[in-house]
């Protein structure tokens, strides 16, 4: 193992994958001659050339249907959004074409393509770029989500979603491009499967459910929470769709308490979901109502005191446990 | 004169031919409910998918909007398949699961029936950018209608084509209504082609009630695409003489209007230009529209014998199974066989 960054970690993997499948190619804005608006991919167009790393106009909408096209007719394109808040304008390419094709002609065209980028707030960027999409694309049928927090899962996950035959959304954290973490060496092949969730510490008295931007702030809470003799279990879903359910089932059924600390926001968020379901698979083995942490229901303000009031922290996390312990 | 790989003209008409004696059959069994949801029919407009599809080669890539039976037909699909697909039954071209603005034939390179106006444009852009990219000479065939000439994802395919000289016509159907709202009420351009100027890309108008006309234009920019991939642009001027959809009377147009397009009829048109040089007697021509009136008949029967798909393969379609690792195995065509291990959410009982 060797320590990079995240962003490096998913440079190494489109690097890898972009060598491996001659049908692979980067396409989006800045990604090639700028290096990538977060530089990401620094250095591909320069190894690769431009008919792999492709420079986009500003038009998500046209480049992502022509990223459809392309993966109709068997490439297997990677698209980047500079954010997924600007995903919103290829909306309907990303939700109407993409995953209905595959049941739309009877089985006929699978669309493999990768659409990925960063997503979920930032800081201070105000409300048009601070959107956390998952709930909204978790909500399609057909569609495929990960939500990598480590530069290892960014990697392995990445290098996952190219090949799988299906549309994939990759959700990389915007301010984890610089993060730090332990990764398998370059000549090993890093492949985590879509649908594993991680159990990052084990506990006893509390599952903490996280994902993305709110795995650090739960592994936070959970040494805090050790201190006062809490025993928390924290597990990083990596995927929310598909969901590693037995793995969450069988934390709680562990535990017996459950919160949700997710970066969307409340109101049909991913936490909605996972309340639901738990109560139906499991409801005898909960103990108390289960808590979530989330993002409250307002456009983001740009005032950063307004801000942190509006996220999930550490502090909500730890309020939240000690509600139901 | 044809050229060599042009498609032989007699049986050109006979395709026209079966596409409107289909779609006679087809609103007939909209009106008697054996069909679903929305259906739009192409009749009157037969010429521009007839001629584009006589001048470009069957492995070209084709892709349209949701006026899309002819398209199909005219690409090989069989009329049981189509008609199948109408009645949403498992023997039709999309197995029942898209019907009738989504029809799909992998093996006779018909890339769908898209019925989001002009989100398809787009699609044909990253078609034309594959064959580019593979260094293929295949031409991506676009069309939609001139509803969609206002729509974003037009504009940027437009655009992106224009930029990457990305070797596809775009074919504009222009029958002069976005279902009831005129070309007049909706575009700032006096002409529809002009659309593809502000984009570089060169435009042609042509008469889409003539065939001939249609399909000499697209050969000739077809020749010069496989030579030098670049765009294209046709305006093909046409007329529905249904309403936008099976439940619009089209109140919006003057009868005198429909009877002017009505008298230049596609089909009457090249009936006679073929009649008046030998090549198609009278006698030949009632043998191949009773032909057509056959097939069109044995395909309602045959949609009607069909079995309905399987309730069980609810979800086998929503995703493609399995995680591509085989380089060797890449251009395979995907097999969507097995069923999907996706689990089946809600409380209602799953079927």
């Amino acid at each position: 193992m060797r320590e990079i960054t995240y962003r490096q970690a998913l440079n190494e993997a489109l690097a890898e994958e972009i060598e491996r499948d001659p049908n692979v190619f980067l396409m989006g804005e800045e990604v090639a001659e700028y290096n990538g608006a977060y530089k990401v991919s620094q250095g591909l167009l320069d190894r690769f050339g431009p008919t792999r790393i492709i420079d986009t106009p500003i038009s998500e909408n046209g480049f992502a249907g022509l990223g459809i096209g392309a993966a109709m007719v068997g490439l297997r394109p990677i698209v980047e959004f500079m954010t997924f808040s600007f995903s919103f304008v290829a909306f309907d390419q990303i939700v109407n074409n993409a995953p209905n094709m595959l049941t739309m002609s009877g089985g006929q065209f699978n669309v493999p393509i990768t659409f990925r980028g960063p997503n979920g707030p930032a800081h201070q960027l105000g409300a048009t770029h601070s959107h956390a999409t998952e709930c909204l694309y978790a909500n399609v049928p057909g569609l495929k989500i990960c939500t990598p927090a480590t530069p290892r899962d960014a990697k392995g996950l990445l290098k996952t979603a190219v090949r799988d035959n299906n549309p994939v959304l990759v959700l990389e954290c915007e301010l984890f491009y610089s993060h730090k973490g332990l990764v398998e060496p370059e000549d090993e092949e890093l492949l985590i499967p879509l649908g594993e969730a991680e159990t990052k510490r084990e506990g006893s008295d509390v599952t903490i459910i996280s994902y993305a931007q709110t795995v650090p702030m739960a592994l936070a809470a959970a040494e805090n929470l050790a201190e006062e003799k809490i025993n928390a279990e924290v597990i990083d879903l990596r995927s929310i769709k598909p969901l590693d359910w037995p793995r969450v089932f069988r934390s709680v059924t562990k535990t017996h308490r459950v919160v949700i600390a997710e970066q969307d926001r409340p109101f049909c968020g991913i936490g909605a979901e996972i309340a639901y379901r738990i109560q139906r698979e499991i409801f005898d083995e909960l103990d108390a109502p289960i808590m979530r942490v989330s993002q409250e229901d307002v456009p983001m303000p740009y005032n950063e005191r307004l801000e942190k009031a509006v996220l999930p922290n550490t502090e909500k996390i730890i309020a939240a446990v000690k509600k139901i312990c | 004169m044809p050229r060599p790989e042009q498609r032989d003209e007699v049986e050109m008409l006979a395709m026209m031919l079966l596409i409107r004696r289909f779609e006679e059959r087809a609103s007939q069994q909209y009106q008697a409910q054996k069909i679903g949801g929305f259906c739009h029919l192409y009749i009157g407009q037969e010429a521009v998918v007839a001629g584009a599809v006589a001048a470009a080669r069957p492995d070209d890539y084709l892709v349209t909007a949701y006026r899309d039976h002819a398209h199909a037909l005219a690409r090989g699909t069989s009329a049981d398949a189509c008609m199948a697909e109408l009645f949403g039954k498992a023997t039709g071209c999309s197995r029942g699961l898209g019907g009738s603005m989504h029809f799909f034939d992998k093996e006779n390179h018909m890339y769908g029936g898209h019925a989001i106006v002009g989100a398809h444009v787009p699609l044909a852009a990253g078609m034309a950018f594959a064959s580019k990219y593979r260094k293929e000479d295949r031409v991506t065939l676009c069309f939609f209608g001139d509803g969609a000439i206002n729509q974003g994802g037009f504009h940027e395919a437009l655009n992106l084509a224009g930029l990457f000289k990305l070797p596809v016509i775009f074919i504009c159907e222009n029958n002069f209504f976005a279902m009831g709202t005129s070309v007049k009420r909706s575009t700032s351009l006096e002409h529809v082609v002009d659309r593809a100027e502000g984009y570089d890309i060169p435009g042609e108008i042509v008469d889409g009630m003539n065939f001939r006309e249609v399909r000499d234009k697209l050969s000739e920019i077809i020749v010069s695409i496989r030579k030098d991939p670049h765009p294209a642009f046709v305006e093909a001027r046409t007329y529905r003489y249904r309403g936008h959809s099976m439940s619009d009377p089209a109140s919006y147009r003057t009868k005198e209007e429909l009877e002017k397009f009505r008298l230049d009829d596609p089909i009457t048109r090249l009936r006679a230009q073929l009649t008046r040089e030998g090549k198609l007697s009278n006698e030949q021509f009632g043998e191949i529209d009773k032909r057509a009136k056959e097939e069109a008949l044995a395909s309602v029967r045959f949609a009607e014998k069909s079995a309905q798909p399987p309730l069980e393969d609810l979800y086998k379609y929503t995703y493609l199974n399995g995680v591509e690792v085989d380089v060797s195995a890449r251009n395979s065509s995907p097999s969507a066989g097995t069923a999907g291990k996706q689990e089946r959410a809600g409380d209602t009982a799953a079927p």
